[in-house]
């Protein structure tokens, strides 16, 4: 049996000393059971430098020599209480991430907010090797954006936060361990330079039109939710009629059938979400009617920013663990 | 960017004026060059603090650390010591605050300063350097803290500096009277560790007391119970000296008992005794010396001696017999040692003892002579007496006729030798000055004397004080009424001065308690202060249980202090949270992301009998909070219908 890695150990006593349990329900409020203090490193040099004066003093008989040092211990003791009052009693909530793409940066947010009427500098967030500094102005709130990286589709947790502070001497560091209830959305990174859409199914009555009439002005229909903004009749709303959508040649009655089955076979999954994300965003962009066809689902064809990120949620999550949440 | 500017500037300027602050009470101590180099170098650093350009290269940095290495090394001949390590320290760390590039520094500079401020402890240990070392520590603290908090104001960050001193004092006070002291030293001290120390010498040459006597530095103090003894009794024992090469008197080894080599009768005065450090060990008691005191032995020369050189300010509780008669049983080696002198020295003198004991009188008769002799000359007691050849007793007595008290005694000792009476010198102060605030005897270096003893059979050893012969005041009021009027008299013993002595004579009495109670707080003081709060015979176990538990309840009180969540502030937050609270009894707990407007309609399909008055409630908290600002009366008396709101 293979011994397990150094960080493997610190992972599992971290889990065991801090019980890191399952993501927990907003607010987090740090009570004293979840604050640590330990000291910082240098911290152990002024405990070092506080021991070898205190030989001096005993050596050469220093009365005040006793007391600067015993001082000195008093004064780093008190920071370890203020260090902890730092952290206590702070409460956390964490915001919406909005979905990122694959290789992008995922940005949580985190609501820090402190009940105290006094301020708490000096503050820090860490997560996925990212850190924020902050500060927490008297009873306010303050957003922290945790940016971790993303490598691959799916669900990201939060994971671990860790609130740290070294404040106000930085010989002691205080901190608390939290796994606040917020996951990431990645889609699949689209491919580079995929190939071309698929041509719009043949039996359908859009090709009639041709490929120069694809942005020509067709008519007025009802506004749909999912329907682009940019496609809304703002001057009929302007002048006080109802939401409008125009509808343009192109898109009348063209439908592109973005399929799974029909991709070439030598691709492999992952390949294959990401030529259908590529698909997804070209189609959006162009403003298509696109029906996004996996092989557990058929999807239903529309137009829109809504519709298209559905179906970069679909390619997100195929093929994975439903969680939780839905 | 420059590289200083990466480490925040206030956290800079905080480390200068904790380095500055720190080193001030070292200026006193350290050699002058390197003083004005330390100032120097921390000017140079305040320029580019306030002038910022790039802070000098390491290479200079190296060259100013190896010169000033060199410079220590050529000042002091060694290395090794506490002085020249002070000296050193002192210069790398104003070197560092140069080369100050990251936090880290900054912290090692802290770190640094701190034990220079220990340093100072070692030359000096009076109330103006504590003070000073509470604002150097006040300003350490401030520096960490403009590390970590940089954009606090100053204002906010001297006022936590001083809030975590305030809390780190209790710590301070348990830890100072329950950590189980230890008589030092635990290792070897380096050859220099006690210089600084002066005081009398076990020898005597013409110019080696009247050195100490322009110092007004305090020996030691005397606190009589009852009345102290007139000045004329004031002869406090130091070294007695017996051996004389024609120029310097030197002491002889005299056998140590445990108890007095005489036999106590006569007044008894009882006092004690706080000695100031010397690197000796004689005791300076008034004559004669006795009294149980554990570990100190009585020499039969009639001084106290502690076992080991008196290396920090001692208490000892003492008697003295001023009047019994002493050394009447002397040993005959101890006479024929105090008969002894080199012929080849003051043929004059000589002379002039056998013209005293022509017809071969009784010793007294020599004594009256020799006494009557020096009165006749006329000579003059002062303290810048002319140098002296080789016959140096001739020399004064027949020549210059000016000289102070160690000229005085060594004439007549040799005087009295020649003629054939044992005699011999003894050094130690005489006089003092009693302190009206607190009534203790002060006697200080200026107190120095040195006279004369003789010896008679049947009568043993008589003190004799020839430099009474010439300036009676110096016996009866101190050296300030015996010198002659032209003479610089040391600067506080000047008679105009008489208000100034007053302010010393209060500050010296706020000295003496800090001495007893804080700088001599020894093993000794911490058993008996222990015994009075009921610990009669601690040992370590029930001192760490004590002082372990003293610590832990001052932390938990710190700890209360942390948790105590002050209430919020705002009053209309105040009594929404109260309505909230009263309805949650009620079983309507509102959510978290609930509006005033939404919860109120729940409340009144909860409580219908109430809902007019619930949904007013909300809808005022509502419009209070998010309107326009409103008077402090309608928020009051939001609260109050809160209050008085009864739900059944």
């Amino acid at each position: 049996m293979r011994a397990p890695s150094p960080a493997a150990l610190r992972a599992r006593l971290g889990r065991w000393l801090f019980r890191v349990g399952p993501p927990e329900a907003a607010p987090i409020v740090l009570v004293q059971r979840r604050v640590f203090v330990l000291p910082t490193r240098a911290g152990l040099a002024f405990a070092a430098a506080l021991l070898v004066m205190m030989l001096a003093a005993i050596n050469y008989n220093l009365s005040l020599g006793y007391a600067l040092v015993f001082l000195l211990a008093g004064v780093a003791v008190a920071s370890i209480v203020h260090a902890f009052r730092n952290l206590l009693h702070l409460s956390l909530r964490p915001g919406r991430a909005e979905p990122v793409f694959a290789g992008d940066e995922a940005h949580f947010p985190l609501l820090v907010s402190n009940a105290r009427m006094a301020r708490r500098p000096a503050l820090r967030g860490r997560a996925r090797g990212a850190t924020v500094a902050f500060e927490l102005p008297a009873g306010d709130v303050v957003e922290l954006m945790l940016a971790c990286p993303t490598d691959r589709r799916g669900r990201l947790p939060l994971g671990q936060v860790v609130i740290e502070t070294t404040f106000p001497l930085g010989l002691i560091r205080a901190w608390s361990v939290v796994r606040p209830d917020a996951e990431c959305l990645v889609y699949p990174a689209p491919e580079r330079d995929a190939p071309a859409l698929p041509q719009a199914a043949s039996h359908d009555a859009g090709q009639r039109r041709g490929d120069a009439g694809n942005d020509d002005f067709a008519g007025l229909r009802a506004h749909q939710f999912a329907d682009s903004p940019r496609h809304v009749a703002w001057k009929v709303v302007a002048r006080g009629g109802p939401l409008l959508t125009k509808q343009f040649s192109g898109l009348g009655g063209g439908q592109v059938s973005l399929d799974w089955d029909a991709l070439p076979g030598h691709l492999d999954t992952e390949q294959r979400l990401r030529r259908l994300a590529a698909w997804v965003l070209a189609a959006e962009a162009r403003g298509l009617r696109f029906a996004l066809n996996l092989p557990d689902a058929q999807g239903v064809a529309d137009t829109g920013a809504a519709h298209a990120h559905a179906c970069l949620r679909r390619l997100a999550l195929f093929g994975l663990p439903a969680s939780r949440h839905e | 960017m420059s590289e200083v500017a990466r480490i925040p500037a206030a956290a800079a300027l905080w480390l200068l004026a904790c380095v500055t602050v720190t080193l001030a009470p070292h200026a006193l101590h350290l050699p002058g060059w390197v003083g004005a180099m330390c100032a120097l170098l921390l000017v140079w650093r305040a320029w580019l603090h306030w002038q910022p350009g790039a802070p000098p290269h390491r290479l200079v940095i190296v060259l100013v650390a190896v010169a000033a290495g060199v410079g220590i090394k050529y000042h002091f001949g060694h290395f090794f010591g506490k002085d020249p390590g002070l000296a050193l320290l002192a210069v790398l760390l104003c070197l560092k605050l140069l080369e100050v590039r990251h936090a880290r520094d900054i912290r090692a500079a802290v770190l640094l300063g701190l034990f220079l401020q220990l340093g100072v402890f070692f030359d000096d240990q009076g109330l103006p350097v504590a003070a000073a070392a509470l604002t150097g520590t006040l300003l350490a603290v401030g520096t960490l803290l403009a590390l970590e908090d940089p954009r606090a104001a100053a204002r906010e960050q001297l006022r936590l500096g001083a809030l975590l001193l305030a809390q780190g004092l209790p710590f301070m006070l348990a830890l100072f009277v329950l950590f189980p002291r230890v008589h030092g030293p635990l290792w070897g001290l380096p050859a220099d560790a006690w210089s600084g120390l002066s005081g009398l010498s076990d020898s005597m040459a013409p110019g080696s007391i009247s050195a100490l006597s322009l110092s007004e530095a305090i020996a030691f103090r005397a606190l009589f119970d009852g009345p102290p003894p007139a000045p004329a009794q004031r002869y406090w024992r130091g070294p007695v000296l017996t051996d004389f090469d024609g120029r310097t008197w030197r002491a002889q080894p005299s056998p140590l008992a445990t108890e007095p080599a005489y036999v106590p009768g006569g007044r008894r005065y009882d006092y004690q005794l706080t000695l100031e450090a010397h690197n000796r060990n004689w005791l300076l008691a008034l004559d004669f010396p006795a009294g149980a005191l554990p570990g100190a032995r009585y020499a039969s020369d009639f001084r106290l001696l502690a076992e080991q050189p008196l290396r920090a300010r001692g208490r000892f509780a003492l008697h003295a017999y001023p009047d019994a008669p002493v050394g009447i049983g002397e040993d005959a080696d101890v006479l024929a040692a105090a008969l002894r002198f080199p012929p080849r020295f003051n043929p004059r003198t000589q002379a002039l003892a056998r013209q005293l004991s022509t017809g071969a009188p009784p010793p007294e008769t020599v004594l009256t002579r020799a006494l009557a002799h020096l009165r006749a000359s006329a000579l003059t007691y002062t303290l810048r007496p002319p140098p002296l050849g080789t016959h140096s007793v001739d020399e004064f007595l027949f020549d210059t006729g000016r000289g102070f008290c160690e000229h005085f005694a060594s004439a007549f000792v040799f005087l009295m030798r020649a003629a054939g009476v044992p005699a011999r010198v003894v050094t130690g102060y005489q006089g003092g000055e009693i302190n009206p605030v607190d009534a203790s005897l002060v006697v200080r270096q200026s107190d120095a004397h040195a006279w004369a003893e003789v010896w008679f059979a049947g009568r043993g050893w008589v003190r004799v004080d020839p430099t009474a012969l010439a300036a009676p005041q110096r016996i009866e009021a101190g050296l300030a009424a015996a010198l002659p009027r032209d003479e610089p008299l040391p600067f506080m013993m000047r008679p105009a001065l008489g208000w100034l002595r007053e302010l010393r004579h209060q500050w010296e009495a706020a000295t003496n308690v800090w001495n007893q109670w804080v700088l001599g707080y020894n093993p000794e003081r911490q058993r008996e202060l222990l015994a009075r709060l009921g610990m009669p015979q601690p040992d370590w176990k029930l001192l760490g249980l004590v002082l372990g538990g003293t610590l832990g309840a001052l932390m938990l009180v710190l700890l209360g202090w942390a948790m105590h969540q002050r209430r919020r502030a705002d009053p209309l937050d105040r009594a929404w949270d109260a309505f909230c609270r009263k309805l949650a009894r009620r079983g309507s707990v509102r959510a978290p992301w609930e509006g005033p407007a939404d919860y109120a309609q729940r409340l009144a399909a909860a409580h219908p009998r109430h809902a007019a008055e619930l949904r007013d409630i909300a809808m005022t908290y509502a419009r209070l909070r998010y309107g326009p600002p409103d008077t402090r009366a309608a928020v009051h008396l939001l609260a109050q219908r809160i209050r008085r709101l009864k739900l059944e």
